[in-house]
């Protein structure tokens, strides 16, 4: 009872919160909403007993992207007369894709997949039961293959996106740090005799 | 479940939480006094002595005076924001403290097993303490994007690249302390630690300790890396705060501040454990405070020691020093693990082989 009371508060706060990130005119206040949404995905994922993925979801997400976004928002100037402009222009083409979402979302629920019995009922497992340690165990064995290739796409995409946006700029001002500490008083003042 | 037994569990709930919120906004309070008066006792003056014996009150008047102060928010300023802000700051820094164990306690021996004394006993404290702490950069942010002001938007963004700068070097000390402990359970690592000073994670990750304390310092923001807050810089981030709106920025700083001390303890120095076993008959929870106000103490050292850090150099420690440092000792531990020969050196402290 409980579960499903605290399932229907993060699920609907999520659609409320992701309609917020749509609707608000305010670029930050849209995320914020984003933030919360999120937030309430971790609530999910912490039902369903995967602890280890939801709080990543606020780690990764909320913690490090979300801050990329704010700042992108804090620098650029967001003219709101120009946004609402293309409102019109692009009515059609969002209207076509929601109605195309709902006749799959009615048939989908017509089709006895959400009926009483077919829904798969997980049991909770105990405390003992770590899901870090499953999570790893399954990456660095089973999948380790696919976890390498992974991992070295996003360093690819790192170094990439470094190499795109260097510019040495030769005409810019440069401090050597360790010979400013490494300084001494001989270097900078002369005694002289008067 | 009962209803009656929902509520019992809700009303225990509440009490947990109450029990290490209230002792932290007090703590907090004479934070700040004990920091005026040891600053005053280094620099040769007295600090604060005026309000009740030795100045006893001060804190409690300091408090009442901001309570009492008028909150003026700026004309063009985004008023929901510019409230939500010191908030936003405030509450990761006490939701944090939801997964620190404060001890052990077989509460006199009526519980067979001892239960660790935190409100939740998560398999991923670690983690949840990492992503609550990387929230409090959206308090920053918004104080300086709401405020609509030239100095407060420096300053956030300034304040911003530090904190994510030290998040890094932060999290990969963090994973020192794992590849030993092998677990993200609080009290595992502490369990991990059992057995005397030489079983600490200080001895093995000495130089991570040093990493993760000094990085604490800088996503608190205290002095040597206060630059993004000073008065010289028109006090960053927050200058167009006041009163009540003002004290808990300070609040969850010195909130911050406690929580990276008792972390240090717990993964570094023993947490509740004695340095010496026979000293195990006091209670653990005086260890692991006694430890947290050390740590707090070498806070306000720094701060009555070291002069403030150069943008650019501070950047460079972080970037240039910590991380290599950081990655390099994840190196050297991951080798001593898995090489015969110097696996033995390791197995002191490792505690899943």
């Amino acid at each position: 009872m409980l579960e499903t009371a605290f399932f229907n508060l993060f699920a609907g706060l999520s659609i409320l919160s992701g309609m917020g990130v749509v609707l608000s005119r305010n670029t930050m206040h849209s995320v914020m909403f984003l933030i919360l949404c999120f937030f309430n995905a971790a609530g999910l994922f912490f039902l369903l007993d995967a602890e280890f993925l939801g709080v990543i979801l606020i780690l990764i997400y909320v913690g490090a992207v979300m801050v990329l976004f704010m700042f992108v928002i804090m620098m650029l100037e967001v003219n709101v007369a120009k946004v609402r402009e293309g409102f019109l222009q692009y009515l059609p083409l969002g209207g076509m894709i929601a109605v195309i979402l709902l006749v799959e979302f009615v048939a989908a629920a017509g089709s006895g997949v959400f009926a009483d019995g077919a829904m798969a009922q997980a049991a909770h497992l105990g405390q003992e039961v770590n899901n870090t340690r499953q999570i790893g165990q399954i990456l660095y064995t089973k999948y380790l293959l696919g976890f390498e290739i992974a991992a070295i796409i996003l360093l690819v995409a790192l170094i990439g996106s470094i190499v795109l946006t260097l510019r040495g700029r030769k005409d810019a001002k440069y401090q050597n740090m360790s010979a400013q500490v490494k300084v001494r008083r001989e270097d900078r003042v002369r005694k002289v005799s008067m | 479940m009962s209803t009656a037994d929902m509520a019992l569990q809700a009303l225990i709930w509440a009490l947990e939480i109450l029990a290490i919120a209230a002792p932290v906004a007090l703590t907090v309070a004479y934070i700040t006094y004990f920091e005026r008066r040891i600053i005053g006792w280094m620099q040769v003056r007295k600090g604060c002595n005026r309000v009740g014996p030795a100045g006893l009150l001060q804190p409690l008047a300091d408090g009442l005076k901001l309570f009492l102060k008028e909150t003026i928010i700026p004309t063009r300023a985004n008023k929901v924001l510019f409230l939500a802000a010191p908030l936003l700051s405030l509450v990761p820094a006490l939701v944090a403290f939801a997964v620190v164990p404060f001890g052990e306690t077989s509460l006199f021996g009526i519980w067979e097993t001892p239960h660790i004394m935190a409100i939740s006993n998560l398999n991923v404290g670690l983690l949840y303490v990492m992503a609550i702490s990387s929230l409090s950069i959206y308090g920053v942010l918004m104080a300086g994007w709401a405020s609509n002001s030239k100095y407060p938007i420096i300053g956030s963004i300034r304040s911003t690249c530090q904190m994510i700068s030290y998040e890094i070097s932060m999290g990969f000390g963090l994973v020192t302390v794992m590849m030993l402990a092998g677990s993200l359970n609080l009290g595992d690592i502490v369990h991990a630690q059992a057995g005397g000073i030489l079983h600490w994670y200080m001895i093995p990750l000495f130089p991570m300790l040093i990493v993760f304390f000094i990085s604490g310092c800088a996503e608190t923001g205290r002095t040597p890396f206060d630059l993004t807050e000073t008065e010289e810089l028109v006090s960053g981030y927050y200058t167009e705060y006041s009163g009540m709106w003002f004290a808990t920025f300070s609040l969850a700083e010195y909130g911050a501040m406690i929580l990276i001390s008792l972390l240090t303890s717990i993964l570094f120095l023993g947490g509740w454990y004695a340095p010496i076993p026979a000293l195990d008959i006091i209670p653990g929870t005086f260890w692991l405070l006694g430890k947290t106000a050390f740590l707090i103490f070498v806070f306000i050292w720094f701060r009555a020691t070291f002069p403030r850090y150069r943008y650019d150099q501070m950047m460079r420690l972080g970037w240039k020093i910590f991380l290599p440092w950081t990655l390099g000792w994840i190196f050297v531990v991951g080798m001593f693990i898995y090489t015969p020969g110097l696996d033995g050196i390791i197995n002191f402290w490792l505690a899943w082989r």
